[in-house]
């Protein structure tokens, strides 16, 4: 027979027992869950812009960001990398990076990797640019959200960091990004990609492969700025940005797009 | 004995009902210790924002090595004020010296990058249509003076000026 102070005793029990999981997790605050809301009201929201007009494949900007950011020089790695795009009369499309472009285009040929390298005759151009590739800094950003322990998220200002400290190496993110700017750092082993030269536009630097290139090819500015140059230009000029099927709102913005480009 | 005790120990399934009580306790008790105090959920929210704050001040405290031209000038003036009235004033110091880092203290002297390499990354000529490439002036490598620095007759500062 239960009697009301067995009863008591077993309630408060089981009421303890059940609230100590419950203490470990938070409750969900919907102020939070309505965060997108207020990064919309942050007074920065920085933002890229490559001319491929003007961009001439020098790649200083390839070796500059890899002198900056201590991504290890020989190995064929990069947060940037320039494509160079060749299409021919005849339709084909040639594509080659060679090393990223960290010493630049120096040779007509065309690097086709396993296939060899390929001349092509100046008279069988049809159009030939170049294409300069970094992180677009995603206002949707996959590579965040398939993060299993927090190591990479997207700063008030839009930039999307990487914890070197917290990151376990498990490369979810580097799969998950269409635009593959990920990598393996090959000295500490954890995910690595560009930030916009984080430590360098927080103290009103430009980023390094900004200020490196010579021809004016790459610009950061802040889209919340009205008055900033270059986001004049995204509001009234004719842009694009790369893969904007997949909804991953990237915010790097391309002057002279062609459909080559992917 | 109170009879509600009597009754669990009697229950085969609460044995390891109370081990797995205990991991979860544990596993619990070592989150707190091993997730820093500063990890949370930022501005960007519970999908996008998750995050270790501290990392922040970690990614500002970065070392900037490029330093820009408003570095030299001073010191440098005579190359600079050269530079400045050429064409290549749109090149930035440091893209042939290297990064300043600390200099003048650490590195006291810059290694200069005077390979042909370096020059053909705009200058040999590729006449690609709508790329800025096409515009520049170019030359072919094999048939230009090959084996020769560029500096021997050109000066970077001001490449078309007194050539040697």
């Amino acid at each position: 027979m239960t009697t009301r102070r067995d009863f008591l005793k077993n309630v408060a029990l089981g009421l303890t027992g059940m609230a100590l999981p419950l203490s470990a997790f938070e409750i969900i605050d919907p102020l939070k869950l309505m965060a997108k809301e207020s990064l919309d009201k942050a007074q920065v929201r920085w933002v890229f812009l490559v001319d491929t007009y003007k961009c001439t494949g020098c790649g200083m900007c390839v070796s500059a960001c890899k002198n900056e950011n201590e991504i290890p020089y020989d190995a064929n790695v990069t947060r940037t990398w320039v494509e160079r795009y060749v299409v021919t009369k005849d339709g084909s499309v040639f594509i080659d990076s060679p090393k990223g472009a960290r010493d630049g285009f120096t040779t007509a040929k065309i690097d086709l990797l396993a296939d060899g390298f390929k001349e092509i005759r100046k008279e069988d151009i049809e159009k030939a640019f170049f294409v300069p590739k970094l992180c677009n800094q995603c206002d949707n950003p996959p590579c965040v959200q398939v993060c299993p322990v927090g190591a990479t998220y997207q700063t008030p200002d839009g930039v999307v960091l990487v914890d070197r400290k917290w990151c376990i190496g498990c490369g979810y993110c580097i799969m998950s990004c269409p635009y593959g700017v990920r990598f393996f750092h090959p000295v500490l082993h954890v995910a690595e990609k560009c930030n916009f030269c984080y430590h360098r536009i927080t103290q009103g630097m430009k980023t390094a492969c900004v200020d490196a290139c010579p021809f004016g090819a790459r610009r950061i500015g802040n889209i919340k700025d009205q008055n900033d140059p270059v986001t004049k230009i995204i509001l009234t000029e004719r842009v694009g940005v790369l893969k904007e099927e997949y909804g991953t709102k990237p915010q790097v913005f391309y002057r002279g797009l062609s459909k080559e480009v992917k | 004995m109170p009879q509600w005790r009597v009754v669990i120990m009697k229950n085969h399934a609460v044995r390891p009902l109370l081990v797995i009580i205990c991991i979860v306790v544990l596993i619990l008790l070592v989150r707190i210790v091993y997730v820093p105090k500063d990890f949370g959920i930022g501005p960007a929210g519970y999908m996008y924002g998750l995050h270790r704050e501290g990392n922040e001040a970690e990614w500002k405290a970065f070392k900037v090595k490029y330093q820009g031209r408003e570095l030299c000038k001073d010191c440098h003036a005579k190359n600079y004020a050269l530079n400045m009235s050429s064409p290549h004033r749109i090149i930035q110091c440091e893209d042939c010296h290297g990064p300043a880092v600390d200099h003048p203290d650490k590195p006291a002297n810059l290694v200069i990058d005077k390979s042909r390499a370096l020059c053909l990354r705009c200058h040999f000529s590729l006449p690609y249509p709508s790329s800025g490439r096409s515009v520049i002036k170019g030359i072919d490598p094999d048939a230009h003076n090959p084996g020769i620095e560029c500096a021997a007759c050109h000066n970077p500062h001001k490449p078309m000026e007194g050539l040697r």
